[in-house]
Protein backbone atom coordinates (compact mmCIF):
# COMPACT_ATOMS: atom_id res chain seq x y z
CA UNK A 1 0.00 0.00 0.00
CA UNK A 2 2.70 2.42 1.04
CA UNK A 3 4.77 1.47 -1.97
CA UNK A 4 1.84 2.10 -4.31
CA UNK A 5 1.25 5.54 -2.85
CA UNK A 6 4.92 6.35 -3.20
CA UNK A 7 4.98 5.28 -6.84
CA UNK A 8 1.95 7.35 -7.79
CA UNK A 9 3.41 10.41 -6.08
CA UNK A 10 6.68 9.89 -7.88
CA UNK A 11 4.92 9.68 -11.20
CA UNK A 12 2.77 12.76 -10.81
CA UNK A 13 5.78 14.85 -9.78
CA UNK A 14 8.01 13.30 -12.38
CA UNK A 15 8.40 16.05 -14.95
CA UNK A 16 11.27 16.58 -17.32
CA UNK A 17 12.91 19.95 -16.82
CA UNK A 18 15.14 21.24 -19.63
CA UNK A 19 16.27 24.80 -19.19
CA UNK A 20 13.11 26.87 -18.83
CA UNK A 21 10.87 24.12 -20.22
CA UNK A 22 8.92 21.64 -18.13
CA UNK A 23 7.66 18.62 -20.02
CA UNK A 24 5.03 16.16 -18.82
CA UNK A 25 6.41 13.31 -20.92
CA UNK A 26 9.99 12.09 -21.01
CA UNK A 27 9.58 11.08 -24.62
CA UNK A 28 10.42 13.63 -27.32
CA UNK A 29 9.19 12.51 -30.72
CA UNK A 30 10.29 13.54 -34.19
CA UNK A 31 7.84 14.40 -36.96
CA UNK A 32 9.82 13.09 -39.95
CA UNK A 33 9.36 10.12 -42.26
CA UNK A 34 5.71 9.27 -41.57
CA UNK A 35 3.68 7.93 -44.50
CA UNK A 36 1.28 10.87 -44.07
CA UNK A 37 0.77 13.90 -41.84
CA UNK A 38 -2.47 12.34 -40.59
CA UNK A 39 -0.61 9.24 -39.41
CA UNK A 40 2.04 11.47 -37.83
CA UNK A 41 -0.60 13.38 -35.88
CA UNK A 42 -2.18 10.19 -34.54
CA UNK A 43 1.17 8.64 -33.62
CA UNK A 44 2.27 11.78 -31.76
CA UNK A 45 -0.96 11.81 -29.77
CA UNK A 46 -0.65 8.12 -28.84
CA UNK A 47 2.99 8.50 -27.80
CA UNK A 48 1.94 10.80 -24.96
CA UNK A 49 4.63 13.31 -25.86
CA UNK A 50 4.20 17.03 -25.38
CA UNK A 51 7.37 17.99 -27.24
CA UNK A 52 8.05 17.30 -30.91
CA UNK A 53 11.01 18.07 -33.13
CA UNK A 54 10.69 19.77 -36.50
CA UNK A 55 13.15 20.62 -39.26
CA UNK A 56 13.63 23.86 -41.21
CA UNK A 57 13.59 23.56 -45.00
CA UNK A 58 13.02 25.66 -48.09
CA UNK A 59 9.35 26.35 -48.74
CA UNK A 60 7.54 24.31 -51.38
CA UNK A 61 10.47 22.10 -52.29
CA UNK A 62 9.56 19.38 -49.83
CA UNK A 63 5.87 18.61 -50.11
CA UNK A 64 4.67 18.33 -53.68
CA UNK A 65 1.06 18.26 -52.50
CA UNK A 66 1.42 21.74 -51.07
CA UNK A 67 0.57 20.61 -47.54
CA UNK A 68 2.28 22.26 -44.60
CA UNK A 69 3.02 20.27 -41.47
CA UNK A 70 1.75 23.19 -39.42
CA UNK A 71 -1.76 22.42 -40.66
CA UNK A 72 -1.50 19.02 -38.95
CA UNK A 73 0.05 20.01 -35.62
CA UNK A 74 -1.82 21.57 -32.72
CA UNK A 75 0.83 24.09 -31.74
CA UNK A 76 -0.99 24.85 -28.49
CA UNK A 77 -0.61 21.22 -27.44
CA UNK A 78 3.04 20.64 -28.31
CA UNK A 79 6.21 22.53 -27.58
CA UNK A 80 8.06 22.50 -30.88
CA UNK A 81 11.77 21.80 -30.82
CA UNK A 82 13.31 23.01 -34.09
CA UNK A 83 16.44 21.20 -35.19
CA UNK A 84 19.41 22.14 -37.33
CA UNK A 85 19.46 18.80 -39.13
CA UNK A 86 21.27 18.86 -42.43
CA UNK A 87 23.83 21.45 -41.33
CA UNK A 88 27.49 20.65 -41.79
CA UNK A 89 29.01 23.84 -40.39
CA UNK A 90 28.57 25.91 -37.24
CA UNK A 91 27.67 28.97 -39.35
CA UNK A 92 24.85 27.17 -41.17
CA UNK A 93 23.55 25.70 -37.91
CA UNK A 94 23.32 29.20 -36.41
CA UNK A 95 21.46 30.45 -39.51
CA UNK A 96 18.97 27.58 -39.36
CA UNK A 97 18.48 28.05 -35.61
CA UNK A 98 17.64 31.72 -36.18
CA UNK A 99 15.20 30.84 -38.99
CA UNK A 100 13.49 28.22 -36.84
CA UNK A 101 13.19 30.65 -33.95
CA UNK A 102 11.65 33.23 -36.27
CA UNK A 103 8.88 30.84 -37.35
CA UNK A 104 8.19 29.69 -33.79
CA UNK A 105 7.97 33.32 -32.65
CA UNK A 106 5.34 33.88 -35.36
CA UNK A 107 3.47 30.81 -34.13
CA UNK A 108 3.80 32.06 -30.54
CA UNK A 109 5.08 28.63 -29.59
CA UNK A 110 7.15 28.36 -26.39
CA UNK A 111 9.81 26.43 -28.33
CA UNK A 112 11.06 29.68 -29.87
CA UNK A 113 13.83 29.98 -27.30
CA UNK A 114 15.45 26.59 -27.78
CA UNK A 115 17.00 24.50 -30.51
CA UNK A 116 18.13 20.94 -31.07
CA UNK A 117 21.63 21.48 -32.40
CA UNK A 118 22.89 19.02 -34.98
CA UNK A 119 26.10 19.73 -36.84
CA UNK A 120 26.94 16.67 -38.88
CA UNK A 121 30.25 15.48 -40.20
CA UNK A 122 29.22 13.32 -43.14
CA UNK A 123 26.12 11.88 -44.75
CA UNK A 124 27.08 8.23 -44.41
CA UNK A 125 27.37 8.07 -40.63
CA UNK A 126 25.42 11.23 -39.74
CA UNK A 127 27.81 11.43 -36.83
CA UNK A 128 28.21 14.87 -35.27
CA UNK A 129 31.22 17.00 -36.08
CA UNK A 130 32.45 17.56 -32.51
CA UNK A 131 34.55 20.66 -33.23
CA UNK A 132 31.80 22.40 -35.20
CA UNK A 133 29.16 21.29 -32.68
CA UNK A 134 31.11 22.90 -29.85
CA UNK A 135 31.63 26.10 -31.86
CA UNK A 136 27.94 26.29 -32.74
CA UNK A 137 26.94 25.69 -29.12
CA UNK A 138 29.05 28.64 -28.00
CA UNK A 139 27.60 30.91 -30.71
CA UNK A 140 23.99 29.93 -30.00
CA UNK A 141 24.33 30.19 -26.22
CA UNK A 142 25.77 33.70 -26.73
CA UNK A 143 22.63 34.54 -28.74
CA UNK A 144 20.40 33.43 -25.89
CA UNK A 145 19.32 30.05 -27.25
CA UNK A 146 18.79 27.12 -24.94
CA UNK A 147 20.81 24.54 -26.80
CA UNK A 148 19.93 20.85 -26.71
CA UNK A 149 23.00 19.32 -28.16
CA UNK A 150 23.09 16.17 -30.27
CA UNK A 151 26.45 14.50 -29.80
CA UNK A 152 28.13 11.12 -29.84
CA UNK A 153 28.34 9.13 -26.61
CA UNK A 154 31.82 10.47 -25.83
CA UNK A 155 31.84 11.55 -22.16
CA UNK A 156 34.62 14.10 -22.67
CA UNK A 157 32.75 15.80 -25.50
CA UNK A 158 29.58 15.71 -23.41
CA UNK A 159 31.38 17.54 -20.62
CA UNK A 160 32.78 20.14 -23.02
CA UNK A 161 29.31 20.85 -24.40
CA UNK A 162 27.86 21.30 -20.92
CA UNK A 163 30.73 23.65 -20.05
CA UNK A 164 29.92 25.62 -23.21
CA UNK A 165 26.44 26.22 -21.82
CA UNK A 166 24.28 23.51 -23.44
CA UNK A 167 20.90 23.27 -21.68
CA UNK A 168 20.96 19.53 -22.32
CA UNK A 169 23.49 17.14 -23.75
CA UNK A 170 21.94 14.45 -25.94
CA UNK A 171 24.27 11.54 -26.67
CA UNK A 172 23.30 9.18 -29.47
CA UNK A 173 22.61 5.57 -28.52
CA UNK A 174 23.73 4.57 -32.01
CA UNK A 175 23.73 6.26 -35.43
CA UNK A 176 20.63 8.25 -36.43
CA UNK A 177 17.90 6.06 -37.88
CA UNK A 178 19.99 2.90 -37.46
CA UNK A 179 17.73 1.22 -34.91
CA UNK A 180 20.72 -0.36 -33.22
CA UNK A 181 19.69 0.78 -29.73
CA UNK A 182 22.17 1.67 -26.99
CA UNK A 183 25.45 0.33 -28.36
CA UNK A 184 27.67 1.44 -25.51
CA UNK A 185 25.73 1.70 -22.26
CA UNK A 186 28.99 2.18 -20.36
CA UNK A 187 29.70 5.42 -22.23
CA UNK A 188 26.18 6.63 -21.48
CA UNK A 189 26.81 5.80 -17.80
CA UNK A 190 30.02 7.84 -17.80
CA UNK A 191 28.27 10.71 -19.61
CA UNK A 192 25.64 10.65 -16.86
CA UNK A 193 28.27 10.58 -14.12
CA UNK A 194 30.19 13.52 -15.59
CA UNK A 195 27.18 15.63 -16.51
CA UNK A 196 25.29 15.11 -13.27
CA UNK A 197 28.26 15.40 -10.91
CA UNK A 198 27.18 18.01 -8.36
CA UNK A 199 24.26 18.83 -10.67
CA UNK A 200 21.87 15.86 -10.45
CA UNK A 201 19.04 17.65 -12.23
CA UNK A 202 21.06 18.41 -15.36
CA UNK A 203 19.01 16.84 -18.17
CA UNK A 204 20.60 14.15 -20.32
CA UNK A 205 18.59 12.81 -23.24
CA UNK A 206 19.39 9.81 -25.42
CA UNK A 207 18.88 11.06 -28.96
CA UNK A 208 19.00 8.72 -31.92
CA UNK A 209 19.44 5.04 -32.62
CA UNK A 210 16.37 3.73 -30.82
CA UNK A 211 14.83 0.83 -32.72
CA UNK A 212 12.16 -0.54 -30.43
CA UNK A 213 10.60 -0.22 -26.99
CA UNK A 214 13.28 -2.15 -25.09
CA UNK A 215 15.94 0.28 -26.36
CA UNK A 216 14.00 3.13 -24.76
CA UNK A 217 13.59 1.24 -21.51
CA UNK A 218 17.29 0.37 -21.35
CA UNK A 219 18.20 4.03 -21.89
CA UNK A 220 15.83 5.16 -19.16
CA UNK A 221 17.05 2.47 -16.76
CA UNK A 222 20.57 3.82 -17.15
CA UNK A 223 19.27 7.05 -15.63
CA UNK A 224 18.91 9.36 -18.60
CA UNK A 225 16.16 11.94 -18.23
CA UNK A 226 14.44 11.32 -21.52
CA UNK A 227 14.62 9.79 -24.97
CA UNK A 228 14.26 11.51 -28.33
CA UNK A 229 13.25 9.27 -31.20
CA UNK A 230 11.68 9.46 -34.65
CA UNK A 231 12.33 6.57 -37.05
CA UNK A 232 11.55 3.90 -34.44
CA UNK A 233 7.90 4.99 -34.54
CA UNK A 234 7.63 6.46 -38.04
CA UNK A 235 9.02 3.42 -39.84
CA UNK A 236 7.55 0.70 -37.62
CA UNK A 237 5.21 -1.64 -39.50
CA UNK A 238 2.42 -0.15 -37.37
CA UNK A 239 3.49 3.31 -36.17
CA UNK A 240 0.42 3.72 -33.95
CA UNK A 241 1.07 0.50 -32.00
CA UNK A 242 4.76 1.44 -31.72
CA UNK A 243 3.85 4.90 -30.40
CA UNK A 244 1.93 3.21 -27.59
CA UNK A 245 4.84 0.82 -26.99
CA UNK A 246 7.33 3.71 -26.76
CA UNK A 247 5.08 5.54 -24.30
CA UNK A 248 4.91 2.46 -22.06
CA UNK A 249 8.64 1.84 -22.48
CA UNK A 250 9.72 5.29 -21.35
CA UNK A 251 7.46 5.06 -18.31
CA UNK A 252 8.62 1.53 -17.46
CA UNK A 253 12.27 2.49 -17.75
CA UNK A 254 11.85 5.61 -15.65
CA UNK A 255 9.97 3.76 -12.92
CA UNK A 256 12.55 0.98 -12.89
CA UNK A 257 15.36 3.53 -12.60
CA UNK A 258 13.62 5.28 -9.71
CA UNK A 259 12.83 1.93 -8.08
CA UNK A 260 16.46 0.81 -8.25
CA UNK A 261 17.22 -2.52 -9.86
CA UNK A 262 18.77 -5.47 -8.02
CA UNK A 263 22.46 -6.11 -8.60
CA UNK A 264 23.36 -8.80 -11.10
CA UNK A 265 24.81 -11.96 -9.54
CA UNK A 266 26.47 -14.97 -11.11
CA UNK A 267 24.52 -17.60 -9.15
CA UNK A 268 20.90 -18.16 -8.25
CA UNK A 269 19.16 -16.93 -5.12
CA UNK A 270 15.93 -18.72 -4.20
CA UNK A 271 12.80 -16.61 -4.02
CA UNK A 272 10.90 -19.13 -1.92
CA UNK A 273 11.97 -19.78 1.69
CA UNK A 274 14.72 -22.35 2.00
CA UNK A 275 13.51 -23.31 5.49
CA UNK A 276 10.38 -25.36 6.10
CA UNK A 277 10.46 -27.55 3.01
CA UNK A 278 8.97 -31.03 3.41
CA UNK A 279 11.21 -34.01 4.05
CA UNK A 280 12.54 -35.31 0.76
CA UNK A 281 11.60 -38.81 -0.23
CA UNK A 282 14.54 -41.12 0.53
CA UNK A 283 16.42 -41.98 -2.67
CA UNK B 1 14.83 42.98 -61.53
CA UNK B 2 16.09 39.48 -60.93
CA UNK B 3 16.37 37.88 -57.52
CA UNK B 4 17.14 34.34 -56.44
CA UNK B 5 14.52 32.68 -54.24
CA UNK B 6 15.45 29.25 -52.89
CA UNK B 7 17.89 28.84 -55.73
CA UNK B 8 15.45 29.79 -58.51
CA UNK B 9 15.42 33.01 -60.55
CA UNK B 10 12.44 35.32 -60.01
CA UNK B 11 11.67 38.48 -61.94
CA UNK B 12 10.03 41.03 -59.63
CA UNK B 13 9.32 44.78 -59.92
CA UNK B 14 11.86 47.25 -58.51
CA UNK B 15 11.46 47.95 -54.78
CA UNK B 16 9.41 44.81 -54.15
CA UNK B 17 9.15 44.23 -50.41
CA UNK B 18 9.51 40.84 -48.76
CA UNK B 19 5.84 41.01 -47.74
CA UNK B 20 4.84 41.64 -51.36
CA UNK B 21 6.98 38.78 -52.58
CA UNK B 22 5.46 36.35 -50.06
CA UNK B 23 1.99 37.44 -51.11
CA UNK B 24 2.90 36.93 -54.77
CA UNK B 25 4.18 33.45 -53.94
CA UNK B 26 0.93 32.80 -52.01
CA UNK B 27 2.81 31.86 -48.86
CA UNK B 28 1.44 32.15 -45.33
CA UNK B 29 3.73 34.74 -43.76
CA UNK B 30 3.27 33.25 -40.30
CA UNK B 31 4.61 29.89 -41.50
CA UNK B 32 7.83 31.09 -43.09
CA UNK B 33 11.08 32.80 -42.21
CA UNK B 34 13.13 34.78 -44.69
CA UNK B 35 16.83 35.27 -45.04
CA UNK B 36 18.24 37.83 -47.48
CA UNK B 37 21.90 37.43 -48.41
CA UNK B 38 22.47 35.16 -45.41
CA UNK B 39 20.87 37.58 -42.91
CA UNK B 40 17.52 36.83 -41.27
CA UNK B 41 14.92 39.55 -41.78
CA UNK B 42 12.36 39.39 -38.94
CA UNK B 43 8.71 39.23 -39.95
CA UNK B 44 8.06 42.66 -38.43
CA UNK B 45 10.33 44.16 -41.11
CA UNK B 46 8.92 42.24 -44.11
CA UNK B 47 6.63 45.16 -45.00
CA UNK B 48 9.43 47.71 -45.19
CA UNK B 49 12.37 45.66 -46.43
CA UNK B 50 12.78 46.37 -50.16
CA UNK B 51 14.60 43.79 -52.23
CA UNK B 52 17.45 44.67 -54.58
CA UNK B 53 18.72 43.27 -57.85
CA UNK B 54 20.55 39.95 -57.39
CA UNK B 55 19.41 39.49 -53.78
CA UNK B 56 19.60 35.88 -52.70
CA UNK B 57 16.69 34.78 -50.56
CA UNK B 58 16.03 31.71 -48.51
CA UNK B 59 12.34 31.28 -47.70
CA UNK B 60 11.93 28.43 -45.25
CA UNK B 61 9.18 26.73 -43.30
CA UNK B 62 8.90 23.86 -40.86
CA UNK B 63 8.82 20.28 -42.11
CA UNK B 64 8.85 16.88 -40.45
CA UNK B 65 12.17 16.05 -38.85
CA UNK B 66 13.80 14.24 -35.98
Amino acid sequence: MAAGTHASQTRSDDRLQIGAHTLASRLIVGTGKYASYELMGEALALSGTDCITVAVRRERLIDARGQNILDFIDTSRYTLLPNTAGCFSAEDAVRVARLGREILLSLENPGADWVKLEVLADTKTLLPDPVATLAATELLVAEGFQVLCYTSDDPIMARRLKQAGAASVMPAGSPIGSGQGILNPNNIRICLEYLKQGDPDYPVIVDAGVGTASDVTIAMELGVDGVLLNTGIAHAADPLQMALAMKAAVEAGRLAYLAGRIPKKLYATASSPEAGTIAPKPR
Amino acid sequence: MNILVNGAQHDVPERTTIAALLAQLELTARHVAVEVNLELVPRARHGEHELREADRLEVVTLVGGG
